[in-house]
């Protein structure tokens, strides 16, 4: 087996990105406390360096390395592209947050970047096992940043939820891939939907084995019932790193579902095998993730049984099995990310040294305090709750047209009543927000980068939602060109 | 054919006048953020006018059409044209939003930038609702007005301003999801367009438009509202400050109506047919028992809110009975309704910024102290309960009219509202203006001054001119609403 140059094309990305971490990491060795904004500029660099070969490298068609373990399609630069872009702001919006609680250091940074490499390793796989690597290099990674903070009892019991969860999730995927392998005798992705069409896999097994691959994908989600750790973890971790869990990896789970679901087992009768699976757990997650957030008094715990409904949303897009409901899919974990990242980004802003401004109390007449962080905030809510003319509205839209175009008019409004119990809770932050008088008077600061960059980002909302079209057209494009 | 594109400008000059007025802050610059939005508001209204001067009220089908690709993954497009019963609402609309600037000039003291950016907000919006051709972007609109009502109620309102406005905020958008499905529906079934003509064109089995009317009817009837789906207006009418109620009353609930006949006839022609039994009970439901709930209340923002109710009754009444007369005795209704209930509201908060009292049982012998404003109230009281020469008792009549050529106990039921409205409305006013003075509080009222005359006597103005000459009125109505009926009377069934 020899490799060739044109093996090395697609993953320059992820080339750069691992030599820059191994350099980050030596590198701050070398730095003092004082000069660690040198790691952080580093970082953004790197990203930002990413997204230019990223960027560069893109083709409008498919391209394979590694004798096929990996894929370079539209998809996945859009999806990388995208989960730079989060990172990036996550490390701005979280720098003050972490240098206040001493996680201003170097594993701070190379553990977010590792995990970033995950990610794009999840995104690009065209292999069972490249996929299960990405996802364990993301999933370890992420253990060690939720328990970051060594002192936090909160911090190291979720990192323990967490982990144990997730490694009970890995065990399952592992042991659906292998029932996989059993029943078609291939790893590769586009190979085993060859044997599935070809009629050369056991079906028995193949479906045994899919329930047990949507069982792992239902943990990583955080779909109901596989939902137990979100809440938790988004309660205990820094809220930095609740940001990062709730975001990017969103991102790179929606590859991991359409790479497994979608281009291995997409034969039309296994995909009316996971359908089924999906719908329960779509249903499940939009009731429990809606109505459970409504009696939540933390913020970060509602965010995260938000998150567990808007994972909802998504699986809806995903089963309606058209091109056009994984695009809409897309647009709408898309849009998902940046409005997570806002708010996220709001509670980071509010937060201080030694004060977490993670209860809905610490939200009353925010309006007060700082209307223009409080308007932000309004945008970003009206937008998860999905009402025009937010960007929000549009994610739900796109996802019920492609449910609707499915012929599964009853689960588009089975959703739609589901959002406007959504509604009450979203509401409930901009009524603290907006008609209370503030219980806390002290000044709010913020660095103004990370300011400005929350500005754009909670404008954003607004004005994507204005004119949505061209993303819409690059989650479709990108989606008609991948598969 | 004119080439600047008018509607865009009657729906985006006032939000981005809104945007400035936001710009402007904290209180410190309350002056300025008054004066931009006054300057908003009249620029909005101005840039309405030559909507009327350009307008052929002969001309079938939609005028200063204009259309661009708005979201092509979807063919959606950002579609706007007008007809007759659009011009009236969005002129109306216009002229509402200064009054309200006007009424709010002095009362509201705190955030008082935010106060007038919703308000010119919400007026844009509205415009787009009445001015859109495509089904998504009506829809855009329609539940985007809900984000500055919801924080207009929430802020500014009364004690139980938080209950009422998340009621309203969840009792509409409830209908409006529903409604969201129907249009995908159909976007389906028209093979990928949402705009509003080639959903009138097409065919539907009898099944389908039970189902999508019901839809609409949901969301519609929300906003209208409909007996039983009413309870959220009162608890919003008594909690939102004067300028809310007044917006509410004089444009939101003109919303649901403009539906009806956007949406749910011409769609749904043979389900409309089918389900007209059921409206009109609706309907003469809330005329004669909103009516009657009217009469004993106590708070006379509350019995407002109720006459609203009944009214708007009227509305849908003359929309479902299929007839000339009947559909422009409710488009001019409407109107009407905007004019008086308004006016009302804004006599309302003539004596609660006095008094702050809404309670009928706290006043008493106003007229002895604010004569000049006491026969004001007067006429808007009349024209509330239907007197001839009043812009109230146009509509009603031609509507009464209308019912008694289909159905004598229609009209019957219909009519009783001339003497409900007369009582509640009347009996209110005798309360509150006459007698002798009932408290210290009333004896040291003030008269109105030139700024709150200012705004009566312009609607003073306009309930007259609609009374004594609703010609003019009836004449842009003509063609769209013979239109309308020639459509809905042809099947759509396949």
């Amino acid at each position: 087996m020899t490799l060739t140059s044109a093996d090395f094309l697609p993953v320059w990305p992820e080339v750069l990105m691992l030599s820059m971490v191994c350099v980050i990491l030596v590198a701050d060795l070398f730095l003092k406390d004082s000069q660690r904004v040198g790691t952080y500029a580093l970082s953004l660099l790197t990203l930002a360096g990413c997204a230019v070969v990223t960027a560069v490298s893109s083709r409008p068609d498919v391209t394979f390395a590694f004798r096929g373990m990996f894929v370079d399609d539209p998809m996945s630069d859009a999806l990388k592209l995208m989960v730079y872009g989060v990172v990036a702001a996550m490390l701005v919006y979280s720098r003050s947050y972490v240098a206040a609680r001493g996680m201003y250091r170097g594993e701070f940074f190379t553990l977010v970047l590792f995990a970033t490499l995950g990610m794009m390793v999840m995104i690009s796989a065209n292999h069972f096992l490249t996929l299960y690597l990405g996802l364990e290099l993301l999933s370890l990674s992420m253990y060690a940043l939720v328990a970051l903070q060594r002192d936090s009892a909160a911090s190291t019991e979720a990192a323990m939820k967490y982990f144990v969860l997730g490694a009970l999730a890995s065990g399952m995927l592992l042991y659906g891939i292998s029932m996989v392998y059993g029943a078609t005798g291939a790893l590769q992705i586009p190979e085993v939907a060859a044997r599935i069409t070809a009629g050369k896999a056991n079906m028995t097994i193949l479906v045994l084995g899919v329930v047990f691959i949507v069982a792992g994908l239902g943990f990583k989600l955080g779909a109901v019932p596989f939902h137990m750790w979100v809440p938790d973890v988004y309660h205990g971790a820094p809220t930095a790193v609740a940001l990062l869990i709730s975001t990017a990896p969103k991102l790179a789970a929606f590859a991991f579902v359409i790479r497994i679901l979608v281009e291995a087992l997409g034969h039309p009768a296994v995909l009316a095998e996971w359908r089924q699976m999906l719908i329960l757990l779509a249903i499940a997650s939009m009731a429990l993730g809606n109505i459970t957030a409504i009696a939540q008094t933390n913020l970060k715990r509602m965010l995260a049984y938000s998150t567990i409904s808007h994972m909802g949303f998504l699986l809806l897009g995903i089963l309606s099995g058209t091109v056009n409901g994984y695009s809409a899919a897309m647009f709408y974990v898309a849009v998902y990310a940046v409005m997570g990242l806002g708010t996220f980004g709001v509670i980071l802003a509010l937060s201080r040294e030694g004060f977490e401004a993670d209860t809905l109390e610490d939200f009353k007449g925010l309006n007060r305090r700082s209307p223009w962080l409080a308007f932000l905030m309004l945008l970003l809510m009206f937008s998860m709750a999905g009402v025009p003319p937010t960007v929000g509205f549009y994610a739900k839209l796109s996802v019920l047209e492609a449910v609707v175009d499915a012929g599964y008019t009853w689960l588009a409004i089975v959703a739609v009543a589901f959002s406007l119990i959504g509604a009450f809770y979203y509401l409930r932050l901009v009524r603290l927000m907006y008609f209370d008088e503030p219980t806390d008077t002290r000044p709010i600061h913020s660095d103004g980068v990370a300011r400005l960059l929350l500005s754009a980002n909670g404008l954003a909302a607004l004005v994507v939602g204005i004119v949505p079209g061209w993303l819409m057209a690059v989650c479709q494009r990108a989606m008609q060109a991948s598969l | 054919m004119n080439s600047t594109p008018l509607l865009t400008l009657v729906i985006w000059v006032p939000i981005l006048a809104g945007a400035l007025v936001l710009a402007t802050g904290s209180d410190r610059n309350a002056g300025l953020a008054r004066t931009i939005a006054l300057i908003g508001a009249l620029a909005g209204f101005a840039v309405s006018l030559p909507l009327i001067a350009g307008f052929d009220p002969t001309a079938h089908g939609m005028q200063f059409v204009e259309s661009t690709p708005w979201i092509p993954r979807y063919n959606i497009q950002y579609a706007l044209g007008i007809d007759g019963i659009s011009l009236l609402l969005i002129l109306l609309n216009s002229f509402t939003t200064i009054l309200v600037v006007i009424a709010g000039w002095k009362v509201i003291e705190s955030r008082v930038a935010q106060y007038m950016a919703a308000f010119l907000v919400m007026s844009g919006l509205m415009n787009g609702v009445f001015a859109a051709l495509d089904a998504m972007l009506f829809y855009v609109f329609f539940e985007a007005t809900l984000i500055p009502m919801f924080i207009i109620i929430g802020v500014w309102g009364g004690p139980n301003r938080i209950y009422a406005s998340v009621k309203f905020f969840l009792y509409t958008l409830l209908g409006s999801l529903l409604m969201l499905v129907a249009l995908l529906y159909l976007y389906q079934a028209s093979g990928g367009s949402f705009a509003l003509a080639d959903l009138h064109k097409l065919p539907l089995p009898m099944t389908t438009q039970v189902m999508v009317f019901v839809a609409f009817l949901v969301a519609f009837a929300v906003k209208v509202p409909m007996w039983p789906v009413h309870t959220w207006l009162p608890d919003a009418h008594v909690e939102a400050p004067t300028g809310g109620s007044v917006v509410l009353a004089a444009i939101a609930l003109k919303l649901g109506g403009y539906g009806f006949l956007r949406f749910s006839l011409p769609i749904a022609p043979d389900a409309s047919h089918a389900l007209s039994g059921l409206m009109i009970a609706l309907s003469l439901i809330a005329v004669v028992y909103i009516g009657l709930v009217a009469l004993v209340q106590t708070d006379m923002k509350k019995l407002i809110a109720y006459s609203s109710i009944s009214h708007m009754g009227f509305v849908t009444l003359g929309m479902f009975l299929f007839d000339r007369l009947g559909v422009q005795g409710a488009v001019i209704q409407m109107i009407s309704h905007g004019f008086v209930s308004g006016a009302l509201f804004l006599c309302v908060g003539v004596m609660y910024d006095r008094l702050h009292s809404r309670q009928i049982a706290d006043y008493g012998g106003v007229v002895n102290r604010m004569p000049v404003f006491a026969a004001f109230f007067m006429l808007f009281a009349m024209a509330n309960a239907g007197l001839p020469g009043t812009s109230g008792f146009v509509g009603e009549f031609m509507v009464i009219m209308s019912a008694t050529k289909v159905n004598f106990w229609f009209a019957f039921a219909a009519a009783t509202t001339l003497i409900f409205g007369a009582a509640y409305t009347l009996w209110m006013y005798k309360r509150v203006v006459f007698g002798a003075i009932a408290n210290p509080k009333v004896a040291e009222l003030d008269d109105i001054e030139a700024r709150e005359w200012l705004f009566l006597a312009v609607l003073a103005l306009l309930v007259l001119w609609m009374g004594l000459h609703p010609a003019p009125f009836n004449e842009v109505l003509e063609v769209p609403v013979a239109d309308l009926l020639e459509h809905v009377a042809k099947s759509k069934l396949p």
